[in-house]
Formats: structure tokens, C-alpha cells, sequence
């Protein structure tokens, strides 16, 4: 197909046919969006729980918010668009699924799949992917692609985010309490290079377990996970979220708990009450009936994303992906700051809120944290680390 | 009180000689601030720069706007969906107006007839009748609508859309958009040129100010700001307010934490004035001398002297303060 456009012939053709049909037919956009099948993250058992940092529902919720929120512009510039969901099973299935979207004509995918079905899929792929849901930052360094974007907040982000405010606060002690699942070994090794880079003094750290052996018991047990150590404060690392959730109050001194309980750094949270964000998350609510989380955010910024490039006249594969990391093109995330693609590795340089389920404590980056040329790139990778190769 | 709402329609009716009057009539000598989240206006005796009292008022008051007697300031409550007129004189409310769902700014028509409601949660521009108090129209616009303009000849009702990036120009009569036009990223508030022919829009994350020709519809220029020691991305205008001798646009710049003072005739930033954290909106004195700024996030009032770009005393007000309108 793309051969028979290249000649000359073909290329008139096309261009007639554009000419005759454009001004009859709105143009129509294809959106992909690509989730886990029977995801077990969104058991309503699961959702109840409402863990900070867990997904609330599908990513094409959050899809069908942005869209209908800009109907206005859309109807405007005559342009329609389609969403094309899916789901995968494995990392073989999300790459035919992904295959499947970009021969329907998708001009971008927005996913909420797990880090390694990403890293295997991405790569057979050239349509903007957004990845709205994999903090992971493997995907931003080792595995990360020109074409594949990152609306969720790094892993990194989060901990630097939570890093930077306990500095601000001179809360330096810092006891870390962790799990030892996979994903907490390595989100434990994230949240010590952050207590590094932000001069923080760890003063223990200490695996917990909740097990079902009668004999582990003090092993989740936190007056004597906290005892004997003075300290400012408590970062547990729980990827399960159970633990962290019991933490505080519960443990041996008064002090605060940060990370996967207590305190959160949050791409979203939504009861956050500046700059506008009452409105979208009650349109959201008003939409779904239920609240807007983190995971729903990074969905629904992909696709103003997609949306305000194919506004910009960017409407092929090729033309977004160009237009999305150009260094102007920012975006409106409703928090208070312009958002925009880091050059070097494709994420959205975002603030996080920090939250403790209540309401909304304080942003991030933490006044008084400076960076050379934008402050929001205290939080994630920097672009002199250089962690990521392919440009 | 509808009886004395008519009366003042009809001092209205006779014109701006009438509002100039009336509005002389009954000076206070005060500032009134809403504050978002106290459900109050604060009030400043101009002359001392004082706290004088608070006035409680609707859930989350925001913009404010005297009606033509020059005594009844309507102050629109997002959280109320409606508006609460305030007896200035006697500090009190005296009645309400519904505007439809969580209201954001508002103008009226020339003749004070009638308000132009933003309506931030529906997308719409809602016409509200003030004698009868009830929604007469609902214009849909993008979402999120926030700054409202009349033109002064009333045949046009100009809104921004913060979400769709847009300024609608609606014709209220026909009651539908004859205009969109483009222009920088969420755009806020509105202030026309002293001969109405050009209309100058904040773009709070454009760190411009777009300028409409109100003849063409079209922008006609972009005012880009810059900073000492601030980055772009620090600069997010919210507030302007034309100059009473029509040269100099008073332009608050958000997060930079300044006051812009825009040459209109040749588009230039001849002052650059310190303010509290976040200034948002922005409101001149009667004589023109003095401009009283809302810092949203410090929770203070800056008042600057004019002539000498200078910020003479800053003010504690109520929590996440939205406006300032000045009855000295």
C-alpha cells in the first residue's frame, strides 16, 4: 500500500480523493486503547479496597472523558473520532493486539498493560504508544522507544517526589519498612536511590511479611517493626497495598508514614481543589460514578494528547508522534503548570500530589527545590543520566 | 425586594449618567474581597488599608459585579449555583439570583437587564433575567467557560473557554455562537481597548495575552511575558484591567507573583510590580491611583500605587481570595 502511494500516480489519486471527500466528510480518527483482559487489579473487591495508586476502571473510561470533553473543538474542526478498544492476555497477544490497532489506522494506542508485555510488544510497533499505567522505569531507560510515551508518572517520580518534600520538611530520618515481592525489591532500590539524591539519612531498613505461617506473625507485626530506632519518619514500600494501608498510627513512635501508606505521591487524586481540578473530576464522577484516579489521569491526558495534535493539524501516525515531542507542544493536565514530553526519554513532566486519601497535602516538585532549566524535572530521570539511549 | 430590584433597573435605564450618579450617591469607602472558601467578602476600608468586618455570603463566591444603582453588588457562588446581592452599605445580603450550575463570571447586558452567566460544569453560557430571576436561555459553549465580556453596544457577549482554548463571540439575541476563534492555552479573563476595538484575552497557560480585533474576530497580536528570573512556565496571567486614561493594561501574572504594566500602543511591559503568590484578579480605584490585587494563593490583598509602580501594603484577607471591587 504505502509502495502504490509513493508513485506519482497514486500520490494524485489520493490527493483527489482527499480533495473531493474532505469537504463532504468530517475526517474521522481512530484512538486505540489497549488493556489487560480479566484484569484482577479491577475485581470489584479489588476496586472497593481503593488503594492509593491502584486503577479505579478500564483506561477507556478515562478515554471517553477526554473525548466528549472536547466535543466543542471537535465538532469545530469537523473532526470525529473512534475508539477502538482491546485487550490482551500475554505480551504475544498485546503485540498482536497492538499490530491489529495500527493497521485499523489508529494514529496512537493507549495503554494500561504490565511493564514486560510492553517491552516485548512496543518494539514491532511505529504508532505513538502511550503507556498510562506502568510506573516501571525500565521503560524509560533500558527499554525505553521513540515512539513510546509515558503519561504515568515513573516509579522514580513518585519516590523523588516523596523524597524531595520529607527534605523540605528536614524529616531526614528516614526508616524504610518494604515487602519482598519482585515488584517491591525493585521499587525498595528506587526509594533508596531517591533518600540518596535528596540527602535523606536511612536509618534502617526492614523487610516485612504478612504470612500465612502462625510462626511469621511478628514478621507484619508494626510496634515491633518500628521499635528500638529513633527516626522522622516511616516509607514502607507494599505494592499490595494491605500492609501500608495498617501502618499508621500502629507503629512504635509518633512519627508520619510516606510511600504506599500515609502519605502518597499521586499522579492524581480527586479531591484536589486548585487549578480547575474540581471540574474534571466531577465531569469524571458525573460520567462513571466513580472517582478519578491516577491511572484514569494518564488515560485521559494520552488522549488530550492525541486530540490536541490532531487539532494542530497532525492527523497520520507520523504527524503525531512529531508533533507530540516537539518542545512547544504542551499540555493542559489541570495542574496548575504546563505539561509537556521530556526529550529524552518521552515522559510527561508532570507535579504530583501528595495525598493522603483525605484531601490533597502539598505538590511536588517541593518549594525550594530548584533545577537548572525546569523544575519538574526533579522528579524521574534528567537527561544528563542519559539512561535511555534510543532516541 | 423585587420591587426594589425594578427600581434599580430603572435608574439602570436611564443610562451611564444615571450608574455614575447612583454609584456616586452611596460611596463606602471600602474593598470588597470574595474569598473561594471562606463563603465571605471580606471588607477593606480603603483610607486606613484595613480589615473593616466580613460579610457572610453563597458557597465559594467568586466573581462580583455592581449592578447599575451602584449599591447592590452581585457576587456568583460556584458552589451555590446561584448569585447573592450584597447591600454594600449595609453589609448584608438582601436577596438572590439562580444562575444555573456552579456559575464562574458574569457580565450584564448594557442595560442591566440581564446577566451573562458562565457555567463552568455544563458548558454554557446561561442569560439570566434579573427582574424576573429566572434563566431565560443556555447557550452551549467548550468547556469549562469562564471570563465574560458585553461589548458596549450589547450585540455581542464574548466568553472564554479554558478547556477548548477558544473565545466564543455569541450573539445574544439569536442566542448562538456566530463566532470561534482560537487562541493561547486556557484562557481566563477579559479587557477591552478604551475605543472597544480591541479586546485583550489572558492565556493563563499561554503566558500571553491574545488581542482579538473587534471588528475583524481574528487575534490580531500576541503579547508573550517575560520575567527576570522567572521561567515560562511560571508565568500564568489571569486578571487585567484597562487604565482609567485608556494607556496602560494592568496584567496579573499568576505564579510569577507580579503585576505586568502593558503599554497598550506599543504592547511593551513598562513595570513589572512584586504581589503575593498567585495573582489573579486585579481591580483599579475610582480614580484610577490605586490597583488592588488578589493573591489566590497567599491569601492577601497587594494594593499598588499606580504612579509610582509600587506595592504600598499587602492586606490578609479571607482564604483563596478571587476578586477585589473597589467602592471608594
Amino acid at each position: 500500500m504505502t509502495e502504490r502511494i509513493r508513485r506519482p500516480a497514486g500520490r494524485i489519486l489520493v490527493a483527489a480523493i482527499a480533495l473531493c471527500v474532505l469537504p463532504l466528510h468530517a475526517a474521522t480518527l481512530t484512538v486505540g486503547v489497549l488493556s489487560r483482559a480479566d484484569d484482577e487489579r479491577l475485581d470489584s473487591r479489588q476496586v472497593e479496597l481503593a488503594y492509593l495508586g491502584h486503577p479505579g476502571g478500564a483506561p477507556a473510561q478515562a478515554v471517553g472523558v477526554a473525548i466528549k470533553e472536547s466535543q466543542f473543538e471537535l465538532d469545530a474542526a469537523d473532526l470525529k473520532i473512534k475508539i477502538e478498544t482491546a485487550t490482551a492476555r500475554d505480551a504475544a497477544d498485546a503485540r498482536a493486539q497492538m499490530q491489529r490497532l495500527e493497521k485499523a489506522g489508529a494514529v496512537g494506542i493507549v495503554l494500561d498493560l504490565p511493564a514486560d508485555w510492553i517491552a516485548r510488544a512496543a518494539p514491532a510497533i511505529k504508532i505513538a504508544l502511550f503507556n498510562a499505567g506502568e510506573p516501571d522505569d525500565v521503560l524509560r531507560a533500558g527499554q525505553c522507544l521513540p515512539n513510546l510515551l509515558h503519561t504515568y508518572p515513573s516509579e522514580r517520580m513518585r519516590a523523588d517526589a516523596l523524597a524531595q518534600t520529607l527534605a523540605v520538611r528536614r524529616w531526614s530520618k528516614v526508616l524504610v519498612l518494604h515487602g519482598t515481592t519482585a515488584d517491591d525489591t525493585t521499587r525498595l532500590a528506587t526509594v533508596q536511590a531517591s533518600i540518596k539524591r535528596f540527602g535523606l539519612k536511612p536509618v534502617a531498613v526492614r523487610p516485612f511479611k504478612i504470612s500465612a505461617d502462625p510462626r511469621e506473625r511478628d514478621l507484619a507485626n508494626p510496634l515491633l517493626l518500628t521499635a528500638n530506632l529513633d527516626y522522622d519518619v516511616v516509607w514502607v514500600v507494599d505494592t499490595d497495598g494491605e500492609f501500608a494501608r495498617q501502618l499508621p498510627y500502629r507503629i512504635s513512635l509518633p512519627r508520619p508514614v510516606v510511600g504506599d501508606g500515609g502519605l502518597f505521591a499521586v499522579a492524581w487524586a480527586p479531591n484536589f481543589e486548585r487549578f480547575g481540578a474540581p471540574q474534571l473530576a466531577r465531569r469524571f464522577q458525573r460520567g462513571l460514578g466513580r472517582p478519578m484516579t491516577g491511572h484514569d489521569w494518564a488515560a485521559w491526558i494520552a488522549t488530550k494528547a492525541i486530540l490536541q495534535a490532531a487539532l494542530d493539524k497532525a492527523m497520520t501516525p507520523a504527524a503525531q508522534l512529531k508533533a507530540l515531542v516537539q518542545p512547544g507542544f504542551t499540555l493542559d493536565g489541570f495542574k496548575g503548570v504546563r505539561l509537556s514530553f521530556r526529550a529524552w526519554d518521552r515522559q510527561l513532566r508532570q507535579p504530583l500530589l501528595l495525598t493522603d486519601g483525605q484531601g490533597v497535602i502539598g505538590l511536588a516538585p517541593a518549594e525550594g527545590i530548584l533545577h537548572p532549566t525546569n523544575v519538574l524535572d526533579t522528579l524521574g530521570a534528567d537527561a544528563p543520566e542519559g539512561l535511555c539511549k534510543t532516541r | 425586594m423585587i420591587s426594589r430590584l425594578h427600581r434599580h433597573l430603572l435608574w439602570s435605564a436611564l443610562g451611564m449618567l444615571a450608574l455614575a450618579t447612583a454609584a456616586h450617591a452611596k460611596d463606602t469607602g471600602m474593598a470588597f474581597v470574595s474569598s473561594e472558601k471562606d463563603n465571605a467578602l471580606a471588607v477593606i476600608d480603603v483610607k486606613t488599608l484595613a480589615i473593616a468586618g466580613t460579610i457572610p455570603t453563597c458557597k465559594r463566591p467568586r466573581h462580583m459585579q455592581f449592578l447599575p444603582d451602584g449599591t447592590t453588588l452581585m457576587v456568583a457562588c460556584g458552589d451555590s449555583n446561584r448569585a447573592d446581592l450584597v447591600d454594600v452599605a449595609a453589609r448584608k445580603v438582601v436577596g438572590n439570583i439562580p444562575l444555573g450550575d456552579d456559575p464562574e463570571a458574569f457580565d450584564l447586558s448594557p442595560d442591566g437587564k440581564l446577566a451573562y452567566v458562565s457555567n463552568e460544569e455544563d458548558g454554557a453560557l446561561n442569560v439570566v433575567d434579573l427582574a424576573s430571576k429566572k434563566i431565560i436561555k443556555s447557550i452551549p459553549v467548550g468547556k469549562e467557560p469562564e471570563g465574560v465580556k458585553t461589548s458596549p453596544d450589547g450585540s455581542r457577549v464574548y466568553v472564554t473557554s479554558e478547556v477548548a482554548n477558544m473565545v466564543h463571540v455569541i450573539d445574544p439575541t439569536a442566542g448562538k455562537v456566530v463566532k470561534n476563534i482560537q487562541v493561547g492555552k486556557r484562557p481566563r479573563r477579559f479587557a477591552l481597548s478604551a475605543d472597544g476595538s480591541e479586546l485583550w484575552v489572558s492565556n493563563e497557560l499561554g503566558a500571553s495575552i491574545s488581542i482579538i480585533s473587534t471588528r475583524d474576530l481574528a487575534v490580531v497580536q500576541t503579547i508573550n511575558f517575560e520575567v527576570k528570573g522567572m521561567r515560562p512556565d511560571d508565568i500564568t496571567p489571569v486578571g487585567l484591567t484597562l487604565a482609567r486614561d485608556g494607556k496602560t493594561m494592568f496584567v496579573a501574572l499568576g505564579r510569577a507573583s507580579h503585576v505586568a504594566f502593558v503599554d497598550v500602543a506599543s504592547r511593551k511591559t513598562n513595570n513589572l510590580v512584586l504581589v503575593g503568590k498567585r495573582a489573579w484578579n486585579v481591580a483599579l480605584n475610582r480614580d484610577g491611583s490605586r490597583l488592588y490585587v488578589a493573591n489566590g494563593l497567599s491569601d492577601d490583598v497587594t494594593v499598588i500605587d499606580i504612579a509610582q509602580a509600587k506595592a504600598i501594603k499587602t492586606v490578609p484577607v479571607g482564604r483563596v481570595p478571587y476578586m477585589v471591587v473597589v467602592d471608594d
